[in-house]
């Protein structure tokens, strides 16, 4: 088995199942569909045979960036919801301010994606990344209030984009 | 009332609270303190009311028209990725050319990193 242990092998052999499933159906023409179904189909035996084949799901990417997409669509949501709240509050007596947070994730892509992610979460807005790029500076609707939230939060996605990229 | 019919008002109720939505965020630019906070409103708020807009304008057009309108999804797209940016740059100039925050901040701790001399 040494021939599916990369990710394209493992595309090829997905290709190779559906074309199969195409042949097998024995149809009275070439359906486009059944090609489809039959890749579909690979998708779940690969996914079922590949710890034997040694490498990761070569579609485990795929399904990170899913996640990663629910994930931001969730904090969306919430964070709308905290902020008419807060501009609704007929006493506005929040303490914004400033506060640092040191991130281990590297390189452009990485840090764009957290940056733009915390820019929409509940109670914080990027103001400042420094040179190095490990550095935010984030302005927090109510420092005390959010600040353990957005950490808890960061955290997470953290978690989820390295496993997008790494 | 069929089932189209019942998608075509959920597609309404959409609309109607993305600009409820709107209506909020414009409260938030309006009423909150200074530039930092209402980068808040703006970025947050305003976005989920467009992309709460443009998705029932999308649902909407898929049932009763028959249409997938791609150039609703790119807007979509594109507002998810465009909003944040402003607020980030919004602020950031904001910052730089010394725009005070209000009274009751707390901390600031990008003033030393930025204006060192200041102290």
């Amino acid at each position: 088995m040494g021939e599916v242990r990369n990710m394209p092998a493992q595309f090829l052999l997905n290709l190779f199942i559906a074309f199969l499933w195409t042949t097998l159906q024995d149809e009275d023409e070439l359906r486009l569909t059944t090609f489809f179904s039959g890749f579909i189909v690979g998708i779940f035996i690969i996914f079922l045979m590949h710890r034997f084949f040694g490498t990761q799901f070569y579609l485990k990417r795929l399904f990170s960036v899913i996640k990663l997409v629910f994930i931001f669509i969730s904090e969306l949501a919430q964070s709308s919801l905290l902020i008419s709240k807060q501009i609704l509050n007929p006493r506005w007596d929040l303490k914004p301010g400033i506060f640092t947070y040191k991130t281990e994730l590297k390189g452009d892509w990485e840090i764009t994606t957290l940056a733009m992610l915390l820019t929409l979460t509940p109670g914080s807005v990027v103001m400042e990344v420094n040179p190095e790029g490990n550095m935010f500076y984030i302005h927090a609707m109510d420092i005390e209030q959010s600040k353990a939230d957005v950490l808890r939060s960061i955290t997470k996605f953290e978690k989820a984009i390295m496993e997008v990229t790494r | 009332m069929n089932i189209s019919q019942i998608i075509e008002y959920v597609a309404v109720i959409i609309i109607f609270l993305g600009s409820v939505m709107s209506v909020i965020s414009a409260f938030g630019i309006i009423r909150l303190p200074d530039v930092y906070t209402r980068s808040h409103a703006a970025t947050k708020s305003s976005t989920v009311a467009v992309l709460l807009s443009l998705t029932g304008a999308f649902i909407y057009f898929w049932v009763s028209e028959n249409l997938i309108s791609v150039r609703l999804i790119l807007g979509i797209l594109f507002v998810f990725l465009t909003a944040p940016v402003s607020g980030h740059l919004l602020t950031r100039a904001a910052y730089r050319s010394k725009v005070k925050l209000t009274e009751n901040s707390s901390d600031d701790a990008l003033k030393e990193v930025l204006f060192p001399e200041d102290k």
